[in-house]
């Protein structure tokens, strides 16, 4: 899971304030593992060192000043390329997958090309795989059997979110804010 | 929507021209009533390549493979076969290019269930014209091979599913066809005999030049192939090629 490409994408719908996108995060990825406050301010601080999100404004109310924080161009670009960049494929990357569909979908980004990516990359390591287990004694060809069924279910999973991607928006696209 | 490019004679790194394609689709259409079931498909597959298609269910994966083997005529475009165009041959020459250039398992191995198993096997020699002693003296060395020596004389009925389908995929390549076309080959397997039939059929292939067309839904199944071709909605999809 990347909590800044996370923030990046939050931040690709509105500008907003760290407070904001810590419950956004927690709401849309992590609703049993809270994001931690610290995480989220030195996240943004980086972020902003590296021209990827700006100040938007600095507002005054009770308590603390709130610093609403926006995408740059270049922040919106890195956002771009992590989403279409395949992961490595390995083992449990569901936490993964599911930010870049759901920040896809958050941004009007379309889904498609980020699946058949990484359907593509999958495949690829899986034929890799295959030739370790065809040439390979029977116990390495069982580790790469291990190995094949994991990724065959990150596949599977992937067509299945592929196959439901308009429901997928439309309940997403609907969660209230707060909730 | 994209789709792959026809690469009639790819370039290859040395500047010399890749050999021609075995087998070229090019703007493939096809239409059942109102379904669309190709709309626009290139596709070209090289001697001695595996090529995966993979789509959902209703993707058009099984349609793009019947018009590719000659079985369906496509609404629009062309399918070259060894630079001949398939839709202009007659009936009878496509019957008989089906029968001695290409081979084709299916997922339930429609193999002739009274028939023994070694008759199942000789049975496209046989269908060539070639004497039936002579077809089984061929049909006779895959037995072994498929590890099924000693139930040649067994009907279809009798053996298990996996064994039933690697007896269809020595029927499917006894006449060292050019092109395998195997849709879903595994699909009423489980995990190990899938695997038996994917290795029986890769490596036979192989030692015979012949090239696959392997319609699956599994990736596990696709993972034998050189590259794989996504369909979506009668369309190709992602990444055709490396």
């Amino acid at each position: 899971m990347s909590v800044p490409h996370a923030l990046l994408g939050l931040l690709n719908q509105r500008s907003s304030h760290g407070y904001d996108l810590k419950h956004a995060f927690d709401r849309y990825f992590s609703p049993e593992h809270p994001l931690a406050y610290a995480q989220v301010y030195s996240t943004l601080g980086r972020l902003e060192q590296r021209g990827r999100v700006r100040l938007d404004a600095i507002e005054r109310a009770e308590g603390p000043d709130r610093r609403r924080y926006a995408i740059t161009p270049e922040g919106a670009d890195e956002l771009d390329r992590w989403l279409i960049e395949p992961l490595e494929p390995e083992p449990r990357l569901q936490a993964s997958l599911f930010t870049k569909v759901v920040l896809a979908i958050l941004t009007g980004r379309p889904v498609e090309p980020l699946v058949d990516a990484e359907r593509h990359a999958h495949l690829k390591r899986m034929r890799e795989l295959t030739a370790v287990r065809r040439s390979g004694p029977l116990p390495v060809a069982l580790l790469a059997d291990y190995a094949l069924f994991h990724l065959e279910a990150d596949l599977r999973w992937l067509d299945l979110t592929a196959a439901r991607v308009d429901e997928l928006r439309r309940q997403v696209l609907a969660i209230p804010e707060g909730s | 929507m994209i789709t792959a490019p026809v690469r009639t004679t790819p370039p290859i790194a040395d500047g010399r021209a890749a050999p021609p394609a075995l087998l070229v689709g090019s703007g493939l259409r096809k239409r059942f009533g109102r379904t669309e079931a190709l709309r626009g498909i290139d596709f070209e597959l090289q001697p001695g390549e595996l090529v995966a298609v993979m789509g959902r269910s209703g993707s058009g994966k099984s349609t793009l493979l019947h018009c590719l083997a000659g079985i369906v005529p496509p609404d629009e475009g062309t399918v070259m076969f060894e630079g001949r165009s398939v839709g202009d041959l007659g009936e009878g020459e496509r019957s008989r290019m089906r029968r001695t250039s290409f081979g084709f398992v299916f997922q339930f191995g429609q193999l002739v269930p009274e028939l023994p198993a070694i008759e199942n096997v000789a049975l496209p020699l046989l269908l060539n014209g070639i004497a039936r002693s002579r077809a089984l003296e061929i049909a006779a060395p895959w037995f072994p091979r498929l590890g099924l020596a000693g139930l040649e004389r067994r009907r279809p009925g009798e053996m298990s599913g996996g064994q039933a389908q690697r007896v269809a995929v020595a029927r499917a390549l006894v006449t060292r066809p050019a092109v395998v076309f195997a849709d879903e080959p595994t699909g009423s397997l489980d995990s190990l005999a899938g695997e038996q039939v994917m290795e029986l059929l890769t490596a036979a292939a192989q030692e015979q030049g012949a090239s696959i067309v392997l319609v699956t839904h599994e990736a596990r199944v696709a993972a034998y192939a050189h590259r794989e071709v996504i369909v979506r909605d009668g369309r190709v999809s992602g990444p055709a090629a490396e």
